[in-house]
């Protein structure tokens, strides 16, 4: 059981999972593009980013102080932050709330990095339970080739230095994500994943994408969400 | 030689990853008590007096977390800190002070003073209407204490202390994002007023050892140390 609360709102919660070189940030603005193309009014919230929080991440990141406790603590107040600030406002509006990346980050990241899972899963039992979770499912290497290949240096939590794996931070990087993968896969089916190949191509997971939201929540678009008037309609 | 007072110490249900319990052969005193009652200064004296005995003595205190202290500082400034951002924000302090102050400090034998415990971040949050019973399952990472010392006092006597000494009624001590009265006197008052209820409570569950703070800071000393005394059989 994931324990959140259930959705009581008209509008519609769809996250994103994945580890890092998924390709999963490409799909939902892809799928939010569609969705504002229908005239829904669509708001977004990105892992990490209350700007109440940031300031403390950065000094906890740069001066190295998270514990997996803390590092889990801090990364749940910027949930909550995002939680009560914006997305259960705009749910209770009747938009679509994208999220890229939820709770099941922490579910993955956090017990990757040694938090027991039970005490995690109550941290997050704040949160509402979405209508649609897609898991981009990626293979290691294809992964770590997408990531290593076209980025700037790996930070050091990023990487799971703080946990001693490796002290070559690229192998660091890999046996984290390895981990990660494991949670993810291991949580897939008990949390409802809807599961992405995402080895195919990026039009192809799109195409996967836009059939199960029209599946699943196609009637709440048509009838309950909140529309842009058709008078601000650009020609 | 054994003392029956001081159990060996535990989490309350989730262990903190990476601390064996048997290294943590120090003691963890806290005392706990709404805004205005004196802890600062009992835990200041009792610090003292506690060296002056040759224990080695380590204070903190809510909010003193290096981790936390300015984003925490900042957010309540700001006046936009909503009421479960607030309850996790604490809770963080919380955590980083007892993994990188508190259980090093039991390690190396010593006495831990601590001026609140998270039972102050589960009240703040519950006198906001949050869901305590899930908070205090997030703090159950906790150390349970050798003693926890709750000052108790009126709400008269708080509001009398907080006028005479800080001057001002605070915004967050006011409860004025809740609020509790209509303006900042009344809203300190009733906000005061559930805290000292919520105390009480967790008090029982918990249980606190009761101190009566509505007297002079001389007498509530020598209560705390009478009592400290006991437990560490000074």
């Amino acid at each position: 059981m994931d324990g959140f609360r259930p959705n009581s709102y008209s509008g519609k919660l769809i996250i994103v999972e994945g580890i890092d070189g998924s390709g999963k940030s490409t799909q939902l603005s892809l799928l939010s593009q569609w969705l504002r193309s229908k005239r829904l009014v669509v708001s977004f919230s990105e892992w990490n980013s209350s700007s109440i929080v940031r300031g403390t991440t950065r000094q906890g990141k740069r001066k190295q102080m998270f514990t997996p406790t803390t590092f889990s603590l801090i990364h749940a107040t910027d949930f909550a932050d995002r939680l009560e600030r914006h997305i259960l406002p705009m749910l209770e509006a009747g938009a679509v709330v994208c999220a890229d990346r939820y709770a099941f980050t922490a579910f993955a990241r956090d017990v990757a990095r040694g938090v027991r899972p039970q005490w995690v899963r109550n941290l997050y039992r704040m949160a509402i339970k979405p209508d649609l979770a897609f898991y981009f499912r990626v293979p290691l290497n294809v992964a770590l080739d997408r990531i290593l290949g076209g980025r700037a240096a790996l930070k050091y939590y990023e990487a799971g230095m703080d946990l001693n794996l490796s002290s070559d931070i690229q192998e660091s990087f890999a046996l984290f994500q390895e981990r990660i993968l494991r949670e993810y896969d291991s949580m897939a089916e008990e949390m409802g994943f809807h599961v992405i190949d995402a080895t195919g191509t990026i039009k192809e997971q799109q195409r996967q994408v836009r059939k199960i939201v029209m599946n699943t929540i196609g009637d709440a678009l048509e009838k309950d969400i909140l529309r842009q008037p058709t008078s601000e309609r650009r020609a | 030689m054994t003392n029956d007072n001081l159990k060996p110490l535990d989490f309350y249900a989730d262990p903190l990853p990476n601390v064996d319990l048997t290294e943590l052969q120090g003691k963890l005193i806290v005392i706990e008590g709404p805004d205005s009652v004196g802890r600062t200064t009992q835990v200041e004296r009792l610090r003292a007096w506690l060296e002056a005995n040759g224990h080695a003595v380590v204070d903190t205190g809510m909010t003193r977390s290096t981790l936390t202290k300015e984003g925490l500082q900042e957010a309540k400034n700001g006046h936009t800190l909503g009421p479960l951002t607030m309850g996790l924000f604490y809770m963080a302090d919380f955590a980083d002070r007892l993994e990188r102050v508190i259980v090093p400090a039991l390690r190396a034998g010593f006495v831990v003073l601590t001026d609140r415990y998270f039972y102050s971040v589960v009240a703040r949050s519950a006198a906001r209407h949050q869901d305590s019973e899930w908070l205090e399952r997030v703090a159950g990472c906790a150390l349970v204490p050798h003693a926890t010392f709750y000052l108790r006092a009126s709400v008269d006597e708080i509001v009398a202390r907080t006028a005479r000494g800080r001057r001002y009624f605070e915004y967050w001590e006011s409860g004025m994002d809740v609020p509790y009265g209509s303006n900042r006197y009344e809203s300190f008052r009733g906000y005061q007023s559930r805290l000292v209820e919520i105390l009480d409570s967790l008090s029982e569950r918990y249980g606190f050892t009761v101190i009566d703070a509505n007297r002079p800071p001389d007498k509530i000393f020598a209560d705390l140390r009478q009592r400290i005394a006991a437990l560490l059989e000074i």
